[in-house]
């Protein structure tokens, strides 16, 4: 009974990973870029919940209606300025860029809002959870949140597929080059993927808002467990990023259940292991996106 | 009229000169040959005109416009097509799919028209069977196929053609001249870089040598292969189509 209930914890927290994870997966997958301030984006986003949304008379829970929008334009632009420019240099460019835009970031929160911990106020719901048997808590929150993750991927998913605009996004990935050969402006398509993941960023950042309590720098570490989670599922493969949040969420809840300090070593043991012998991860192909 | 214009064209890579002052015109449905040794600048001569490496000097003009400082995206766009010597399809998309992405972003079409021009490139290049096929299970003559299926989708009015012919059997080779000389009378110019010189000649009505980045000879395709210049060039002294 005890390890059902670390799978379904793990499983819960792992919806949480995969959410924070996806657009750190579609970025480098698509624009081959490590974005070093994707964790403080999703702090950001946070923090622009907590604070815009009570100016606009709306519940805080409804808050991504509106800083999921912000956040896709934000992304737009910082990709057709600043990561462009950067990408324009040269690859390690990209990660010194994103590294300094994490440190400004953290940093201006910090000046702003100073180090006191937040949260997205959602009211009771946050709290309650549901209770099917004498061990079992599933929070509603982190069901929410598992159920968002699935939903988000599946969308993305069909969108990749289906649409002519994922086509696109495909055929950069693939083939910039050729791709513009065949008259595709890439520059565009790029800002488009980051416009997705900025979307997915904020949409994480709330969702950990309603979980946790946030403060300026906890960017870093969530932006740890995302790399670890989509290193172990497999770069370019978004249902790879499900599983890898996952399988990470469930070390950590098996960690924790011999030693709350064992909770991130035992994530990143699982890493380690995975890197050891399958370092294209457990989904993964030699090329991106798929 | 002059579809496509390079005026004093100049590149170097470093100390390599990949083109010097080069200077030609392409008429509205010409079909000119390039030949040349490896290193003579052909492949990079696309790529300044497809815009995919920028020139030092000089301009690009076509269709009236200047294009030199425009994108490669803006350029298919404006009608230009280019094959690249190895193909390179969107391997894991479907045939059909790579002409259609080519139609609706270089040809500019949209709804059922892009669909009738990606279908109508496969038609073209003998590729309608396989539309649903997946472009990375393609063999060779079939790749080479797509690749000029997917420059045709664009809706061009010149492609640039980089050693389609290239690692052909002979049969291949002439099905592909069939359909390269059927583009020439729906008024597609054609220029053509090529190592198979008997395929360019049933072909072209012009050729070009170049060599070390500058144009060595350029005019009737018999009389550039039996000029002094292409045959040195070549062979010595010997005459180039007893070789080639």
């Amino acid at each position: 009974m005890i390890w059902l209930n670390i799978l379904i914890q793990g499983t819960l927290i792992g919806g949480f990973y995969a959410l924070f994870a996806c657009g750190l997966s579609l970025m480098f997958g698509v624009l081959k870029v490590i974005n070093l301030a994707h964790g403080d984006m999703a702090v950001v986003a946070g923090y622009v919940a907590v604070f815009l949304t009570p100016h606009l008379h709306i519940p805080e829970i409804w808050s991504f209606l509106v800083v999921v929008p912000i956040f896709g334009l934000i992304g737009y632009i910082v990709q057709r300025t600043l990561i462009q420019k950067s990408i324009d240099r040269d690859p390690f460019t990209t990660l010194l860029v994103t590294f300094g835009l994490s440190v400004v970031i953290e940093n201006l929160l910090l000046e702003v809002y100073s180090a006191n911990g937040q949260t997205v106020n959602i009211g009771a719901i946050g709290y309650e959870s549901w209770h099917p048997g004498s061990i079992f808590y599933i929070s509603y929150v982190s069901l929410g949140v598992l159920g968002t993750a699935v939903l988000v991927l599946l969308i993305l998913q069909m969108f990749l597929s289906r649409t002519n605009t994922g086509r696109l996004i495909r055929a950069v990935a693939d083939d910039r080059e050729a791709a513009q050969m065949s008259g595709a402006n890439y520059r565009h398509i790029f800002g488009i993927a980051a416009a997705i993941a900025f979307a997915t960023v904020a949409l994480a950042g709330i969702a950990y808002g309603m979980m946790t309590q946030f403060a300026p720098t906890s960017g870093g570490v969530n932006l740890l467990f995302a790399f670890e989670a989509v290193v172990i599922g497999g770069i370019g493969s978004l249902w790879g990023t499900l599983i890898g949040g996952v399988a990470l969420g469930i070390a950590q809840q098996f960690g924790a259940h011999f030693n709350v300090g064992y909770q991130i070593l035992a994530g990143n043991v699982l890493f380690l292991i995975v890197l050891a012998i399958r370092p294209q991860g457990l989904f993964g192909r030699k090329t991106a996106l798929s | 009229m002059s579809l496509l214009q390079l005026q004093g064209v100049s590149k170097k890579f470093g100390q390599v000169v990949v083109a010097e002052e080069i200077n030609f015109e392409l008429g509205v449905g010409d079909a000119l040959g390039i030949v040349g040794p490896n290193g003579a600048g052909k492949t990079s001569l696309f790529a300044i005109i497809s815009g995919d490496i920028p020139a030092d000097a000089g301009e690009v003009i076509f269709d009236g416009r200047t294009i030199t400082h425009l994108s490669p995206a803006k350029r298919a766009r404006a009608g230009i097509g280019r094959t690249y010597q190895v193909p390179r399809p969107f391997e894991k998309m479907t045939v059909f799919e790579n002409t259609l992405l080519a139609a609706q972003q270089g040809g500019r079409s949209h709804g059922h028209k892009s669909y009738v021009l990606a279908y109508g490139a496969l038609e073209r290049t003998g590729l309608a069977d396989f539309a649903n096929a997946s472009a990375g299970s393609m063999t060779l003559l079939r790749r080479k196929r797509l690749e000029l299926a997917r420059a045709l989708a664009t809706d061009p009015q010149v492609v640039l053609l980089d050693e389609i012919a290239g690692g052909l059997t002979d049969l291949e080779v002439v099905e592909l001249t069939d359909i390269i000389r059927a583009l020439r009378s729906d008024g597609i110019a054609v220029v053509w870089i090529e190592h198979v010189v008997r395929a360019l000649l049933s072909t072209v009505d012009r050729l070009l040598c170049l060599a070390s980045g500058v144009i060595v000879a350029d005019g009737e395709p018999k009389e550039v292969l039996a000029s002094d210049a292409v045959r040195s060039l070549y062979l010595g002294s010997k005459r180039v189509e007893e070789v080639l």
